[in-house]
């Protein structure tokens, strides 16, 4: 059985990312802070026959990385298809942004998927075989207000995906981008009523996103009947956009 | 560790990491002419010399590679 990574797998739409991979592939659980919540997911994959484990990775740390691949490639064998997910925003209007807070957000979602795709390249190289998914964000294809950090670190996944798209072609190995939009986790929970009802208005279909929404596409990304795709960016918005 | 030796295990990567017929392989064959190796193909052979012979090449030092005989005299001088 193949091998997921899904950074960033113990909340959110990693959560439902790992759950709907842990169907057909042994799933390494990725998180950074809640062990506890990594594992939580671990025991839902179990429940339904699942193979999986929950593994500590800080994608800003090149070390850290390399300590959770190390560890996977124990466990499993190498890693074939990893679903770059992490990511944190840290929002405020240009004028006021700090310097900090640009960087924080461009190590943590650029960067760190820079780091694990490097990481993650070598054994699909040589197994002639590999999925990289990246999870960006509408508005890294739109920008939005406030989010100018934020928004940067999502359009460059962009660029990274399609290069190594172009990069590894040859080797069976694609690269796709997701840009949900709005979906229902932790990170969309502060908006208010008023923000939610102006959201539900543009879109065409009239509701928030689940993670699960984002969940199928990523495991048709990551099995072998997507093998003709790569290179691209899927919005999966409501028709938001 | 002699230069055939370093030869052989050459010779045993580009068999096994790039399924190359190992016939093909002799010091005089070109990399890209002979043995029809591309670009990414390099890279995974040199990725393959780093781990085996437990080095790290720098991307100048393969400015003058073409063969199989320079790739085996590279490998031979940084052991």
């Amino acid at each position: 059985m193949k091998t997921a990574l899904i950074t960033g797998g113990s909340r959110g739409i990693g959560k439902a990312i790992a759950i709907e991979l842990g169907k057909s592939f042994n799933v390494a659980v990725g998180y950074s802070s809640s062990k506890e919540a990594g594992e939580e997911v671990v025991e839902e994959i179990m429940k339904s026959n699942g193979t999986a484990t929950a593994i500590e990775i800080n994608v800003t740390s090149t070390e850290s990385v390399e300590n959770a691949f190390v560890a996977i490639e124990k466990e499993y064998g190498g890693i074939d298809v990893l679903v770059n997910n992490a990511g944190i925003a840290k929002d405020n209007i240009l004028p006021r942004l700090k310097e900090d807070e640009w960087d924080e957000v461009i190590n943590t979602n650029l960067s760190g998927s820079f780091r694990t795709s490097q990481r993650a390249i070598k054994h699909m190289m040589k197994s002639k075989w590999g999925r990289i998914i990246y999870i960006s964000s509408i508005v890294g294809l739109a920008g939005n207000q406030g989010q100018t950090n934020y928004a940067a670190s999502k359009a460059g996944l962009v660029g990274l995906s399609k290069s190594i798209a172009k990069e590894m072609g040859s080797r069976n190995i694609t690269s796709n981008v997701i840009a949900p939009g709005y979906i229902d986790t932790d990170m969309t929970s502060f908006l208010t009523d008023e923000q939610k009802d102006n959201i539900l208005d543009k879109l065409s279909i009239k509701r928030i996103g689940k993670p699960e929404d984002i969940a199928n596409i990523v495991s048709f990304l990551a099995s072998d009947e997507s093998e003709y795709i790569t290179g691209q960016v899927i919005s999966i918005d409501g028709g938001i956009t | 560790m002699e230069v055939n030796e370093v030869f052989e295990k050459v010779k045993n990567l580009f068999v096994e990491e790039l399924g190359i017929d190992a016939e093909k392989v002799t010091m005089e064959a070109k990399l890209e002419e002979d043995l029809e190796i591309d670009s990414l193909g390099i890279v995974e052979v040199v990725m393959a010399f780093e781990d085996e012979f437990g080095i790290e090449i720098d991307d100048e030092e393969l400015t003058d590679v073409g063969t199989v005989g320079q790739a085996v005299n590279l490998l031979h001088s940084k052991l």
